[in-house]
């Protein structure tokens, strides 16, 4: 088990080391100089030189970059054109409210697209199961600004039920925490729903059908217990894969949701710098969020062990 | 292809008889159906746009700003005649008519997601061919291709956009790039397979050489199967440009697309819903209807890859 978890891990690297070298290629390929755009309107070409030397930008290409993936390793991602202020820095002050909203999500998704997903294929060919089916349909069509604003104007601005908009850190009270993220974690939670709900069902649907859900029915069990102990537990695999595989779609809702309800993560982060054309905070945050992606899915691999012990590495 | 246009030997050889044609069978799915009127309907709209009753979208009128939807103002024509003009769905903060601009926006955001699936399918289809059949190239390819679906698609294409000046061309490429991996592996696995059918085998025994081999016998197997994947990337296209324009970093403001008049309508989003909630319907409807096509085309179509997925 260990020597597997070593291997996957191992096999992460040459990835991300592919993923680097893209992110690295990416800045060079800009049209504008980095170091002109650092000296700033005003610059004579003496300090863009400086700068440029100081950056190590008058390198051969291929120094840079081993000198750009050492400094890398050593968790120094470079001072940010726009902020003045270490990249490394500007994360870890941006890293909660993203963290709570993705986390907050994944409960909300998993907690009602399972057991959606589960009563769909349960009454399969019912009202609900078609219900769930139209709503996984529309869930994946309906862009993320969309429901968060449907969801801000009936809850905040109709209701008055919630904060229309912000974000408040949880060392400031919990309470506050919650209640502004419940907006915005329902809204990015619809297309998890959507992915999740249908899997669920269809590989629910796929085991219902064994041999085994039979006899667990015929010894008297209950059906909630068949249902979650039989068939929920042997269709587990492939929910546990897609819960991975939305994490992409997660990423691309959070920098979206976080522009809507104004939440100062690291979407919004992304966002600015991209109009402020941050290359190196760009670069950063790119590769923040493909290590987050590759890793939680090779954590998804791992479960597998847990939810079918017939699977051994 | 009209039936007219064929070569007169294919006609010829065609049995008297025939199977249901393709297209027939196609039509006879429910979502395809639903679907493709949907997308025609949208497509219509979007070639006779200025005979909708819309004014110019980029129009500012600084006296007609923020209205409410069904609010009427008189347009003076170039003849000087007066004629009344009623704002449908409201002004924007410039005095905009939303609905022409929400009208032109169909035009925008079709040629988007019909070009982006087409340039996806086209290089995607090329990579993949090279890397399926170039056996040294294909550890390479295929590593490149493994490091881009690493970085999520919004991410790529925003640091794509970032690199130059906003415009149609950067984002159609800023969306292009994160699509082509997924076409690249769908054709790459098509390729593996087709090479040890028999027929393949056969053709290799009998000299075919191979740009022929691929031609003839490899690229019809993969017809189908991107038929889908294009129209699945023609929908998340449409979705991501929103997304960008919407975010401020995509096609410039005054071009009337969809997540353009998103990104104009949150400032005042609070006193004037109208200017996110039509264009976002708009948007919802035409990939809701891109995607009902897409798993009606896979079903029918390809019914091993639907079983596959």
């Amino acid at each position: 088990m260990y020597a597997y978890v070593l291997r996957r891990l191992a096999a992460t690297i040459p990835v991300m080391l592919i993923v680097a070298v893209l992110v690295f290629l990416m800045l060079r390929l800009t049209p504008s100089d980095p170091a002109a755009i650092i000296a700033g309107d005003n610059a004579n070409s003496e300090q863009v030189a400086e700068i440029r030397n100081r950056l190590g930008l008058d390198q051969p290409i291929l120094t840079q970059f081993v000198i750009w993936m050492g400094k890398l390793l050593h968790g120094d991602l470079g001072e940010s054109f726009f902020f003045k202020k270490q990249v490394a820095e500007l994360i870890a002050d941006r890293l909660e409210p993203t963290v709570s909203l993705a986390l907050f999500t994944i409960v909300l998704a998993v907690a009602i697209a399972v057991p959606l997903g589960v009563l769909a294929a349960y009454r399969h060919g019912s009202w609900l199961d078609r219900i769930v089916m139209g709503f996984s349909v529309l869930g994946f069509s309906v862009p993320v600004f969309v429901i968060g604003y449907l969801l801000i104007y009936v809850f905040a601005i109709e209701l008055n039920w919630l904060p229309v908009q912000g974000y408040q850190r949880i060392g400031q009270g919990v309470g506050g925490w919650l209640q502004r993220l419940i907006l915005p974690a329902m809204t990015l939670s619809v297309v998890l729903i959507a992915l999740i709900a249908r899997i669920t069902r269809t590989s629910v649907l796929e085991v219902m059908n064994e041999d085994y859900i039979r006899t667990a029915r015929a010894k008297g069990q209950t059906e909630s217990r068949v249902l979650v102990r039989h068939a929920l537990a042997n269709a587990a695999v492939p929910i546990v894969t897609v819960i991975g595989l939305g994490v992409a779609a997660l990423i691309g809702g959070v920098v979206v949701t976080e522009s809507v309800f104004t939440i100062p993560g690291l979407g919004r982060l992304t966002v600015d710098a991209v109009l402020a054309r941050d290359y190196p905070t760009i670069q950063a945050v790119i590769l923040l969020f493909s290590l987050a992606y590759v890793l939680i899915n090779l954590l998804v691999d791992l479960t597998y062990t847990f939810f079918d012990p017939r699977i051994r590495y | 292809m009209s039936v007219e246009a064929l070569p007169a030997e294919i006609a010829e050889v065609a049995p008297a008889a025939r199977r249901p044609g393709t297209l027939r069978i196609v039509l006879r799915n429910p979502s395809v159906l639903i679907g493709a009127t949907i997308v025609a309907f949208l497509a219509i709209v979007g070639v006779v746009a200025p005979w909708l009753g819309t004014i110019d979208p980029a129009e500012i009128n600084p006296v007609f700003r923020n209205k409410k939807p069904g609010v009427e103002r008189t347009i003076r024509g170039d003849d000087g005649k007066e004629t009344a003009f009623v704002h449908r769905f409201g002004t924007d903060s410039l005095g905009r008519d939303v609905y022409s601009r929400v009208v032109y926006g169909a035009r925008v955001s079709l040629i988007i997601g019909v070009t982006v699936a087409v340039l996806s399918v086209a290089v995607g289809l090329t990579i993949g061919l090279i890397a399926g059949y170039i056996r040294w190239l294909d550890g390479i390819i295929m590593r490149v291709m493994d490091g881009l679906m690493a970085i999520p698609a919004i991410l790529l294409a925003m640091g794509v956009v970032s690199l130059s000046r906003a415009g149609l061309l950067a984002v159609v490429i800023a969306i292009v790039i994160p699509e082509i991996p997924r076409v690249v592996r769908l054709v790459r696995a098509i390729v593996l397979s087709i090479r040890e059918e028999p027929y393949v085998e056969a053709a290799i025994t009998v000299g075919t050489p191979t740009p022929l081999l691929l031609v003839r016998h490899v690229l019809p197997n993969t017809i189908a199967p991107l038929i889908v994947q294009g129209t699945f990337i023609c929908g998340s296209a449409i979705l991501i440009e929103a997304i960008l324009s919407f975010l401020g970093i995509g096609i410039p403001p005054e071009t009337p697309t969809w997540g353009n008049i998103m990104a104009e309508g949150r400032s005042l989003f609070r006193i004037h819903p109208h200017n996110i909630f039509y264009p976002g319907v708009c948007l919802a409807f035409a990939v809701l209807a891109i995607n009902m096509l897409g798993d009606g085309l896979r079903d029918t179509l390809d019914p091993r890859f639907a079983k596959r997925v």
